[in-house]
């Protein structure tokens, strides 16, 4: 055996160098992208209005989010994130379904974002007067040049992540800046705004939409296992996540509402570059392009992370063959499940329609929300507050848990208006995957060693 | 041949270039360490002394 790197005790782990301002990197990076295409469908659905209501409810939504999975993820600091979470906490069934939930949402959201990479690259073409230019070949780029980064580190990957989203994001403000919004020079709301042209029921419906707003900030949990100080960095780096992000959504609206009559801004594909194209300045065009660029870039890189992390983790448990665990001595990473989700990403990105794709990650991601509201009471209920340290501790419980599962319930109506028949598919799909793991996997768990965390018996047991 | 379809045929170049290298080397680790190494990792490891060769830090205890 030729061992070309010395390894302490003859045993690996991923390897603890990340910070919080990697940790604010992975999350907003993840959902950036939803502000630059994507939550404008929420105007096509009730009106410019009704996505501004979309925006603070699913704002909300996620903040909720935020806090529970500040305080969970604190204390159950492990790669797998919620999935961890719910073994220690649900049981196996649950933290399998989670585990599922979690690697779906991420690499569909994956596989779309390299089709509208895929797609930019594709319209740049055809604008410079090419003719019979292909997407495939920049999908698949993508895809891989981001697994590779992932395969090749954690560190380099997540600080490539924190340059690209901050350039990002500050290409929002600029935008913002330079359409002066405390004026009506430039933006047009009293002329542009036209109340809810399809009443309340557009609004709820907008719902679904408003999502894309936040989509994703939970995957800062699965940083858990390679942060330096997890009690520390993990909160902070979530909740000035979510608070960037709120900032972001809402200057995303007022500008492109401000700038675009809904009729249009509904269907728009790239909402940001079109503000931008409005305002006439070369340097705000090409500044909202490489925005565009680099959010979908972090997302998909984000979402290789979060994705190769959880299925790891399930891996590492026995609850998937166990050769998905392994950790590469050198660069310290997940290798086999990054690779191995490669052709995955790849083949729904290929094959499957952006909007399926995009549905499938929206419902797995709505249904780990909807698992943390039951999770984060349990937590409480059976470690209350003082039987064990938590890095941060959410106020108002259990009113976070019960405003989240409730307006989960909002977005599961506003999902079945839209596409109710994949919300029911994928209900089967679930019940498919958990009947195999209760009837066939779950012999191969080792029940004991999965229990990692120093904790007191729990109350009542 | 335009250039965008030279770029298309960079762009394969270089995802089969990087998918190989990925295989490649997965293969040689899969054949350079024992399965007791590779998956020897254990959830919330956090005992610093595992943590080898920081690449940017040099350490942080």
């Amino acid at each position: 055996m030729t061992q070309t790197t010395a390894v302490h005790g003859e045993k690996v782990s991923l390897l603890r160098v990340l910070g919080p301002g990697h940790v604010w990197a992975l999350g907003v990076g993840i959902v950036l992208v939803g502000e630059y295409m994507g939550w404008n469908f929420a105007v096509g659905k009730g009106g410019a209005l009704a996505a501004l209501i979309a925006c603070w409810v699913a704002g909300l939504l996620y903040t909720c989010v935020a806090m529970i999975d500040s305080e969970v993820t604190s204390t159950v600091a492990a790669a797998g994130g919620q999935y961890a979470q719910a073994k220690h906490i649900v049981g196996p069934l649950a933290a399998f379904n989670v585990g599922l939930f979690l690697v779906f949402a991420y690499t569909m959201l994956e596989a779309a974002n390299a089709i509208t990479l895929g797609y930019l690259v594709q319209t740049v073409g055809t604008m410079a007067g090419f003719e019979g230019v292909h997407d495939k070949p920049f999908i698949v780029l993508t895809i891989v040049f981001l697994a590779w980064l992932n395969y090749r580190g954690v560190y380099a990957t997540l600080t490539f992540n924190l340059v690209i989203t901050a350039i990002a994001f500050i290409a929002i403000v600029i935008l913002f800046a330079a359409v002066r919004p405390w004026g009506n020079e430039v933006l047009k709301l009293d002329g542009l705004l036209n109340g809810l042209p399809y009443g309340w029921l557009g609004v709820v419906a907008s719902i679904h939409f408003g999502l894309w707003y936040y989509l994703g900030i939970e995957g800062t949990c699965q940083a858990a296992e390679e942060v330096r100080s997890p009690p520390r960095s993990l909160p902070l780096g979530t909740m000035t996540g979510i608070i960037t992000l709120l900032i972001a959504a809402t200057m995303t609206w007022y500008i492109c509402s401000g700038l675009m009559p809904w009729e249009y801004l509904g269907q728009a594909i790239t909402p940001l570059f079109d503000a931008a194209r409005l305002t006439d300045s070369t340097f705000l065009m090409v500044l909202l392009f490489v925005g565009t660029m680099f959010s979908t870039l972090a997302s998909a890189n984000g979402c290789i992370n979060d994705a190769s992390r959880a299925w790891f983790s399930m891996g590492r448990d026995h609850y998937l063959p166990v050769w998905f665990g392994a950790v590469h001595p050198k660069t310290r990473t997940p290798y086999r499940s990054i690779v191995f989700l490669v052709p995955v990403a790849v083949v729904f990105a290929y094959f499957a329609p952006l909007d399926q794709v995009i549905t499938f990650s929206i419902l797995s991601g709505l249904l780990g929300y909807t698992y943390m509201s039951f999770n984060v009471i349990m937590f409480r209920t059976k470690w209350p507050l003082g039987t064990i340290k938590r890095g941060y501790e959410h106020p108002f419980h259990p009113l976070p848990a019960i405003v989240l599962l409730a307006l989960c319930a909002v977005t599961y109506f506003a999902v079945f208006l839209g596409y109710g028949t994949q919300l029911v598919a994928m209900m089967v799909f679930y019940i498919i995957a958990s009947l195999w793991f209760a009837f066939h996997r779950y012999k191969f768990v080792r029940r004991g060693d999965q229990f990692t965390m120093a904790w007191p018996r729990p109350q009542g047991y | 041949m335009n250039n965008f379809e030279i770029l298309e045929y960079i762009a394969w170049a270089i995802s089969f270039l990087l998918g190989l290298w990925m295989v490649v080397d997965l293969i040689r680790t899969n054949r350079a360490y024992s399965e007791e190494v590779l998956l020897s990792s254990r959830e919330g490891d956090i005992d610093d002394a595992l943590v080898i060769d920081p690449t940017h830090q040099g350490g942080h205890r």
